[in-house]
This record gives structure tokens, C-alpha cells and sequence, in this order.
């Protein structure tokens, strides 16, 4: 027995000892029926052969390890946005235990949403019933100032139809007549997370802007100065959306952040749980009609969102999750050139900063090979990122990139001597990335936590930059834009980079000579 | 803010009574009636605990049950790790159970073991709309050409599948005859039957009985020669290790463990079981299907036990023990006695930081009881529990065996009585799960996740005893508990936001 109250060993360690060893072995032999090791070892090589890599992507039907999620997770990411607004999700009640679950897994936050339970008899009369009690409920008991409802792919397949649920609810007063309870149909079906985004945020707009479903009139637009700005779907949304305020605060400019969850999903531990905290003024959701210009740093998070705002009169501009120099010029350039604002000195400051860092170590990355994945705009963003440090994206998977996506990458991969050699893969899976980093193999991969599967199967290095991040804790406190975010991201990068070389340098007598302590 | 212990039990009685009748106050009057029924407080020597369960949720009041699909992709069949489950229908049902559950198991991954992996059908639009029985033949031809090492197959629906009209069992008997008899499992699991992750768990178990059992004869025999000794372990998944550490005391006291349902289990396991001389069962509400199944089937009889703490696991050793001759006995007091230096240094160590604190639980389908013994084996005090998916039986076993006079019930618990109560309660420590976790810390509250033990464990058996021990305290004796309070302000009481 290894098992101690003084030093109490986990189940990291608890299992290696010789008598579960020796038990797990008996077990596997004795009852599993196993196959034989030799075969097992057989197919573990075919797996990484080119001919295995053909029929990989020869796929059709089957998804292996994808990096995407449904649209109702985006929804309820944009819906706790708002000023102390519920998120309601119409359709079967476990996958709304499934969105609270994973957001709070990569926060480390509390995640609030309510699901409208429905069941067989709902799946064969609809939900109708399900609406109106569950808006009275969740009015009477967490008492929002706004409902934000979305579906899952059960209501969709039934064909709920949330405009005329909505309205009979207030007909039957589960809440005020005047409540603002926005909708958006949100099939898991199509799409995915970032789709869901689009749709939720841009439901919420078209309410305020367009009449509140009919209920009020709709606003006329009387252009101001102000600036309004939508993340998209953004695991760092929490320092990301901190940074672009201190930013449009040193420019002073005026501002609004359409879905501004930085607060939600980042209260503090004082004795008090704030179920609702932060966001964007349900004022100010409505006034941004008003605004000179939109800007969405995720054009994929916003294809339906911006043409929705410019037809109502708006300039729209998209990036592609800005980072690092070029992509953060262009970014202030643009919020220069609309507010009209001089950029100050203190941001060329921090630029030049950047720019310094990068110059320091780019001997340790010019030439390095990354693979990356991850939503579109991300994958774009890094990318570029890499390409202005000497590095080289070899591999640029994304599983909810589509043809326009692959043609933007590969314009980008165009602009670049560095980018040459890169490869945009859109509808792909993590399956797919493996045999690509068996076939072609690079220096390291930036994924999401769901990369240290090929990290232990293909050796390649993890950098963990995505959404979600479940086995490290705050990096999404820190932002990844603006020059101070190319910052954090650089540096992350650089630290595997020295990391790897100490652990290929440090075996004492063998290849330590290279274990330099300045580097 | 432990309980006074100048607090009479007919005080604490009527302070939770008066804590119903306050939180039933938010709701509307139907939902109040409702809701009603599935609080209560205890009165010892009560059959059961007085409340109602196994009802659908009430929508809008953010319960924190899951579904069926969850219940069967992600506790029943997930583990089982040499086939295959496809997550068919949408992305995000196998995305968000994809690898959280940590049921333990060896293998190799993506070769001959596939538990961490999330395959899916993905479906589009156009599979909703002509169906998608012509793309899971794809799916599951592709699995054959891509992981050939793979002993089986297990469709698991997501919502649509039961909507749109799909025939999965056929194309699971076509395919099944095409590929030579492999075992394909069609589970009809769609998310939106019954109330709960309960009934994911029993369509699961029919699957079994349906799908593997009649496919093998009573008489086939199994790979290994049958012992007088020869047990299987059913309804432990095995999260952190759990089953492990089960079963190493079930051989030390001599018995055999052929069959593990279904942490770190195999196909040839599940098949093998019929020939078990006694079947012992841990979760109780997911697996007793399966249990009664073959009781009924193959004669086997079954055996509840609880591995959580020395006092439940010294009486389960003796119980099962029971069922075998003297050999087993004595191994069993063998076990006992072997351990005992250890569970007496974990106690010595951890239960004076422990003594007196008070814990409330809100978890699945079991370990709202079981769980118990252990917090008062450490000198702990269960002051509230309530089941997301418990049955009638259960609440009966829970207040035959477990919960003391005046303990808060509640059933299918809300976000916002869930909330209230530990505000009013202001217990040491509360076991939830993750959607609570960050809720009950930010009120400044200890708490353990008691679904995936806070990615720690085992928690089963003795060497689980010890980390158990070792994570309450640590939860609870934490130091950043004191710091919540910024020094120079007041010391307000925890308050919801929401709810005022």
C-alpha cells in the first residue's frame, strides 16, 4: 500500500505504484479481450503514414475531434453582454447545462442561463406552453431588465416560431408587455458558435432599432460621434474588450461595445455572486443606431450583424482579430481616421515597445514552423501575427472556416515571402491536423486545450491561444490585442520556444552543453 | 459558521421550514405549488424524505439538470473504451461532453481506445431535412476504414434524430451483418425524453440488454475459466480512478472482478458479465436496470455497496462478503485490518481541522447519500442534500440510511433556492457541481465539485479516503477564505443580487 495521510499520493501517482500496475495488467489480459499488442502497434504507425493521411481526408460523413461548438453557445456568449440580461434558451433542457458548464470550465466563472425544459410533449405540440411559463419564472425569480431567447436544434426542428411564442407570452403576462425579450433563432444545425453570436447579437439590435418586433416604432438614426464595437466570440473577451476601452479612452473617442460580457465573466470574489454585472445599457444597445461607425474585430463572428447596421445608414468596418503591429495600426488607423482623433503618443509608444520586443527575440522564432486552429478570425489574426515575426503558418486549420475564409488565408499567405509554403484548411477536424502534423510535421501548434492530444500524440508543442482553455487558469484575464496584447502573445510563444530548448538541452553530460543561461 | 451548537434540532427544523416558505415566495403561484413539493425538511423514522421526484423541471427557473443523451452518452456508454460512440445529430452535444468526465481508462488513444475522442455525425441542414440515415452508413464505414481496431459501435441520438423520423436501429442491423456480426448499438437517448439524465441511463441499460447481451448466448463461453469468486463491478465510471481503487480491495479479499461497468471497461467485459456469481453495485440509480435485468435473465444477484469512507466501505466489504463462503470473509477482514493504519492516520490528521463543519450537497443520483459517511467519518455534518436526478428510491434509501432529523431537502434544485438556502444555511462547505462551484465561491463559501471531484480523486475505496480527506480540508481550511473581505470595509452578509 502507497496510499499515506502524511503525503497523500493523486491519482497521478497513486496508479503508477506496482499494485495497480500489476492489476491493470491482470485485467486487460484476463478480461479485455485485448488486441494484440504487435497490431496495435501496426496501425498506431499506418496512422501516421501519407497513405493513412489520404484517406483521412477523403472524408465525407464522420467528424473526428472538431473545433467548433453549436450556435446557442455563441448566443448566450453575446446575450450576458447586455445590462443584467438573462439569456433563455427555447428547447431541450440539458443543452443549456452543457453551455453553463463549458463557459464556466473556461472562466472559472459562474455562467447564468435558463432553458425553457421542453420535453416529448413540447417535441409533438410545440412549446408554446413552455414559453409562457418559462418567461414568467425567470422574470419573477432573477428579475432581469432584459430576456434574450435563443433556440436549441430540437425547437428549430419543430419549427417553433419564437416571434409569435414571444408575443402570446406577453399576452398572457408572463412579462410586462414592454419588456424587451429579443430573439433569435439559433439552430445547432447550421453553423456554429460564432453563427450563433451573429444571430443573438443581431436580434437583440433589430429590436431596439427596428421596433421592438412591432410593438414600437422604430428609431430614427441621428448620427453622433460615437464609435460602436462588437468582439465576436472571444475567449480573452474578458482583457481584450478591457484593452480596446483604455484604448478608445486614450484617444477620446466616445464609445459604445455592443455585448460587452468583459464584466460578467470576471467578478470578483467578495462575498457577494453577481448574477448580472457590467455589460452593455440597454440605452445605449438602442442609441447605437445613432453611431458614426461599427467596427467588428471578428468579420466571421458578424456577417449578418454589420450588413444589418449599415443598412442602417453606418460605416462598417471588419478585422480579422487583430495582433500584433500591422493589424493593431490598422485598427487605430481606422478608429483615427473615423473619430477624426489624433492617435497619441502614448500608443506609438507602446507600439515601438512591441516592435522592440519583437526585434529583441526574433532569432528565436524567424523560421519557426507553426501549425494553428481554431475559429476563422483567430486563425487569420495569428497567422498574420507569425508572418510579421519571420515564423512560418504552415498549417491554418479551421473547422468553421468556409471557401471565403480559405481564400482570404491563402491571400494573406500571398502577401508574405514567409507565407509561402502555408496551407489554409477550412471544414476540417483535429483528426485532419494529425495527420497533417505527422505528414508535414512543424515546431509547434497553437490550439485550444483540446491540442494536447496531438501535443502527446505527434510531439509537436502546444501553445495554448483558443477558445476553450480549460487546463490553464487566467490567460484569458490578459488581453491578445492592441500592442500590449501582441505583447502577451509574443511572450507566450517565446516561452515554449525556451522551454523546448532547455528540455532538449538538459540531460546532464549529453547535451547540456547547450544549456545556455543567457539566451 | 458552523451551526451553534446550542441550535436544538427543533430549531434548525423550523428555521428550514421557514427558509421553504420564503424561497417558494419569488415564484408564481403555480410554479410555487409546484416547486413546493420537492422541498422539504427531514423527519426521522419517515420512509422517505417527503418529497416528490423524477417530475420535469419547470422552465425558466435555471435547473441544473442535463438529459437523456447525457445520461447515456456521457455516463453510460462513454467509458466504455474500446468502441466507438458517435455523437450523432449537431456539433455541441459531443463538443461539451467531449473528455470532461474523466472516467479513467489504459489504452491506446485513437488506436484501440477512443474514450477522449468526439466523433460526430455534424449534422446540416440537409440532413435535418432528407434525414441522416444515409450519412451515418457513411460515418460508420469510415470509423471501419479509419479506426479498424475498434470492437464496436455505439450511435448515441442527439435531439433531432427521434424528430425527423431516422431509422438508426436498421442501419445499425445492416451494418452490424455487413461487417460480420460486429456489435452495433443504435441508443435512442435524444435529449428531450424524459426529465433528466435518469432516463438516458435506462435506455442505455436496455441498450446493453437489447444490443449485447442477446447477441450473446448464456451458454457462450467466456475467454476465461469461471471461478466460484467471480464478481463484476457495475455503476462506478471510474472518474479519477474511482474503480481502480474499488476494485484492488474486492481482489484483496479474494474475489475476482471480471467485468467493469463502465469505467475503464470493454466490450468483452459487458459481454462476459451474465457469467458473474454476484454483481455489485455502486450507483444504484443508473445501473439497477442492468442489475435487476440479469438477476432476472441469468439468476445473478446483486449488491448494493458504498466505497466512500472507512465506516460505508467496512460494512460493504462485510456485505458482499456475505454472499461467499469463509475465504471471502476472512479476506474481507483481512482488508480491514490491513487498512486500518491508514484510516486511522487520515482521521488523526484531518479530523480535528474537520470536526463540526457543516456541508450541504446538491450531485446526480447517488452520492447525495453516499457521500455522507465519509464527511462524518471526518467529525462532518450533512445539514442539506437534494438529488438533480434521484428517484423515489432513492430519497428512501436516503433517509433510511443516511440524513439525520431536520436535514434540508431539496429535489431538482433551483439556481436561485439553491443560492438562497446556503445564504441562510451558511454551511462550511457545499458539493455541487461546476455550474454552482464559482457561484458559492464568490459568496465567499467553500466548495467541491463532487461530479468530477474537482479534476482530483479517487474518492472510492481506501486510498480514495485519503484524498478525500485531504481535499475537504483544503477547501474548507484554505486561507484565501479569509481574505474576501477588503479590510477596510464593512462586513456584509453573502447577498444575491438577482434576488433582490
Amino acid at each position: 500500500m502507497a496510499q499515506s495521510a502524511e503525503h497523500v499520493l493523486d491519482h497521478f501517482e497513486l496508479f503508477r505504484g506496482p499494485e495497480y500496475q500489476q492489476m491493470l495488467a491482470n485485467k486487460k489480459k484476463m478480461f479485455e479481450n485485448p488486441r494484440d499488442a504487435a497490431e496495435v502497434e501496426r496501425i498506431r504507425e499506418w496512422a501516421k503514414t501519407p497513405e493513412y493521411r489520404e484517406k483521412n481526408f477523403a472524408r465525407e460523413a464522420l467528424t473526428v475531434n472538431p473545433a467548433k461548438a453549436c450556435q446557442p453557445l455563441g448566443a448566450v456568449f453575446a446575450s450576458v453582454g447586455f445590462e443584467a440580461t438573462l439569456p433563455f434558451v427555447h428547447g431541450s433542457q440539458g443543452c443549456v447545462a452543457y453551455y453553463r458548464s463549458h463557459l464556466s470550465r473556461h472562466f472559472k466563472e459562474p455562467s447564468s442561463c435558463v432553458s425553457s425544459s421542453m420535453t416529448e410533449d413540447a417535441a409533438v405540440f410545440g412549446g408554446l406552453n413552455n414559453m409562457i411559463d418559462g418567461l414568467a419564472n425567470s422574470y419573477n425569480m432573477y428579475k432581469p431588465k432584459m430576456i434574450a431567447v435563443s433556440t436549441t436544434c430540437m425547437a428549430e426542428v419543430i419549427g417553433d416560431d419564437l416571434n409569435a411564442f414571444i408575443k402570446t407570452s406577453k399576452e398572457k403576462g408572463s412579462v410586462p408587455a414592454d419588456f424587451d425579450v429579443p430573439f433569435a433563432h439559433t439552430p445547432a444545425f447550421v453553423g456554429s458558435h460564432v453563427t450563433g453570436y451573429d444571430n443573438a447579437l443581431k436580434g437583440i439590435l433589430e429590436h431596439f432599432w427596428d421596433g421592438k418586433a412591432g410593438t414600437a416604432a422604430k428609431l430614427e438614426r441621428a448620427p453622433n460621434k460615437k464609435i460602436n464595437l462588437i468582439g465576436g466570440f472571444d475567449g480573452y473577451t474578458v482583457g481584450n474588450i478591457r484593452e480596446i476601452k483604455r484604448i478608445f479612452e486614450l484617444m477620446g473617442i466616445q464609445y459604445t461595445i455592443l455585448a460587452d460580457n468583459s464584466d460578467v465573466f470576471d467578478t470578483p470574489t467578495d462575498g457577494e455572486f453577481r448574477m448580472y454585472d457590467g455589460g452593455t445599457t440597454l440605452e445605449d444597445a438602442a442609441n447605437a443606431v445613432h453611431a458614426k461607425a461599427t467596427i467588428s474585430m471578428q468579420q466571421w463572428c458578424t456577417e449578418k450583424t454589420l450588413p444589418f447596421i449599415a443598412a442602417h445608414g453606418q460605416e462598417v468596418v471588419a478585422f480579422n482579430y487583430p495582433v500584433g503591429v500591422s493589424a493593431t495600426d490598422e485598427f487605430l488607423m481606422a478608429l483615427s481616421r473615423i473619430s477624426g482623433k489624433d492617435i497619441p503618443e502614448g500608443l506609438a509608444r507602446e507600439r515601438g515597445r512591441l516592435v522592440d520586443a519583437m526585434a529583441d527575440s526574433s532569432a528565436h522564432i524567424h523560421g519557426k514552423k507553426f501549425a494553428i486552429y481554431g475559429d476563422p478570425d483567430l486563425c487569420y489574426g495569428l497567422a498574420a501575427f507569425l508572418l510579421e515575426l519571420g515564423a512560418e503558418p504552415i498549417h491554418v486549420l479551421s473547422t468553421n472556416g468556409n471557401k471565403a475564409w480559405e481564400k482570404k488565408m491563402q491571400a494573406l499567405f500571398g502577401s508574405s515571402p514567409f507565407g509561402q509554403n502555408c496551407h489554409a484548411y477550412p471544414a476540417r477536424d483535429l483528426w485532419h491536423m494529425r495527420s497533417l502534423l505527422f505528414t508535414e510535421p512543424v515546431d509547434f501548434l497553437i490550439g485550444n486545450t483540446y491540442g494536447k492530444y496531438l501535443e502527446r500524440d505527434t510531439g509537436t508543442p502546444l501553445i495554448r491561444i483558443g477558445f476553450p482553455i480549460f487546463d490553464r487558469h487566467h490567460h484569458h484575464r490578459s488581453p491578445v490585442w492592441g500592442y500590449q496584447g501582441g505583447m502577451n502573445v509574443l511572450v507566450k510563444i517565446l516561452d515554449k520556444i525556451f522551454d523546448e530548448i532547455d528540455k532538449k538541452t538538459n540531460i546532464a553530460g549529453k547535451t547540456d552543453y547547450s544549456f545556455d543561461i543567457i539566451r | 459558521m458552523s451551526l451553534a451548537p446550542t441550535q436544538s434540532v427543533a430549531e434548525i427544523k423550523a428555521r428550514n421550514k421557514e427558509l421553504i416558505q420564503e424561497v417558494l415566495k419569488v415564484y408564481p403561484e403555480k410554479t410555487a405549488k409546484r416547486r413546493a413539493k420537492h422541498l422539504n425538511v427531514h423527519e426521522v423514522g419517515k420512509s422517505d424524505c417527503g418529497v416528490k421526484s423524477n417530475l420535469k423541471s419547470i422552465p425558466g427557473v435555471m435547473t441544473i439538470r442535463g438529459c437523456a443523451y447525457a445520461g447515456s452518452k456521457g455516463v453510460v456508454w462513454g467509458p466504455i473504451k474500446d468502441m466507438i460512440h458517435i455523437s450523432h445529430g449537431p456539433v455541441g452535444c459531443g463538443q461539451y461532453s467531449w473528455g470532461s468526465r474523466r472516467n479513467y481508462y489504459v489504452g491506446t488513444t485513437g488506436i484501440d481506445s477512443f474514450v477522449t475522442l468526439q466523433f460526430t455525425s455534424d449534422f446540416q441542414e440537409k440532413d435535418i431535412v432528407f434525414g441522416g440515415d444515409k450519412k451515418l452508413v457513411k460515418v460508420i464505414d469510415e470509423i471501419q476504414e479509419l479506426f479498424p481496431l475498434n470492437n464496436g459501435i455505439t450511435i448515441q441520438s442527439e435531439c433531432p434524430i427521434g424528430l425527423i423520423g431516422d431509422d438508426i436501429e436498421a442501419v445499425s442491423r445492416a451494418k452490424s451483418k455487413e461487417y460480420g456480426g460486429k456489435t452495433i448499438v443504435p441508443v435512442r437517448c435524444e435529449g428531450f425524453r424524459g426529465v433528466s439524465q435518469s432516463l438516458g441511463h435506462h435506455i442505455a441499460n436496455d441498450a446493453v440488454r437489447d444490443w449485447v447481451f442477446d447477441k450473446v448466448t448464456p451458454e457462450s463461453k467466456p475467454t476465461f475459466e469461471p471461478t466460484p469468486y467471480d464478481v463484476a463491478i457495475i455503476g462506478d465510471y471510474n472518474i479519477g480512478g474511482d474503480a481502480w481503487s474499488s476494485r484492488i480491495l474486492l481482489e484483496e479479499m479474494g474475489l475476482r472482478v471480471i467485468a467493469q461497468w463502465s469505467g475503464d471497461g470493454s466490450l468483452a467485459e459487458l459481454e462476459a458479465t451474465p457469467k458473474a456469481k454476484l454483481n455489485v453495485l455502486h450507483c444504484y440509480r443508473s445501473m439497477n436496470y442492468i442489475s435487476r435485468h440479469m438477476e432476472e435473465k441469468f439468476g445473478i444477484p446483486w449488491c448494493e455497496y458504498n466505497f466512500f469512507g472507512p465506516s460505508k466501505i467496512v460494512e460493504s466489504l462485510r456485505k458482499i462478503a456475505g454472499y461467499f463462503d469463509d475465504k471471502i470473509k476472512e479476506g474481507a477482514e483481512r482488508v480491514i485490518a490491513k487498512y486500518q493504519p491508514l484510516v486511522d492516520a487520515v482521521i488523526a490528521k484531518y479530523r480535528p481541522r474537520l470536526e463540526g463543519k457543516s456541508v450541504m450537497l446538491f450531485v446526480g443520483g447517488l452520492r447525495p447519500r453516499h457521500v455522507i459517511g465519509a464527511y462524518e467519518d471526518l467529525g462532518m455534518e450533512v445539514v442539506g442534500t437534494g438529488y438533480e436526478f434521484g428517484h423515489n428510491d432513492d430519497y428512501q434509501r436516503t433517509a433510511q440510511h443516511y440524513v439525520k432529523d431536520g436535514t434540508l431537502i431539496y429535489d431538482d434544485v433551483t439556481g436561485y433556492e439553491f443560492e438562497r438556502f446556503v445564504e441562510k444555511v451558511q454551511p462550511d462547505l457545499v458539493g455541487s457541481g461546476i455550474k454552482e462551484k464559482y457561484v458559492f465561491q464568490k459568496m465567499g463559501v467553500p466548495f467541491r465539485q463532487m461530479h468530477s471531484w474537482d479534476y482530483s480523486g479517487p474518492y472510492h475505496g481506501y486510498d480514495g479516503f485519503a484524498i478525500f480527506a485531504r481535499d475537504m480540508d483544503m477547501a474548507i481550511n484554505s486561507p484565501i477564505w479569509k481574505k474576501t473581505k477588503a479590510p477596510w470595509k464593512d462586513v456584509p452578509k453573502p447577498k444575491l443580487l438577482a434576488a433582490e
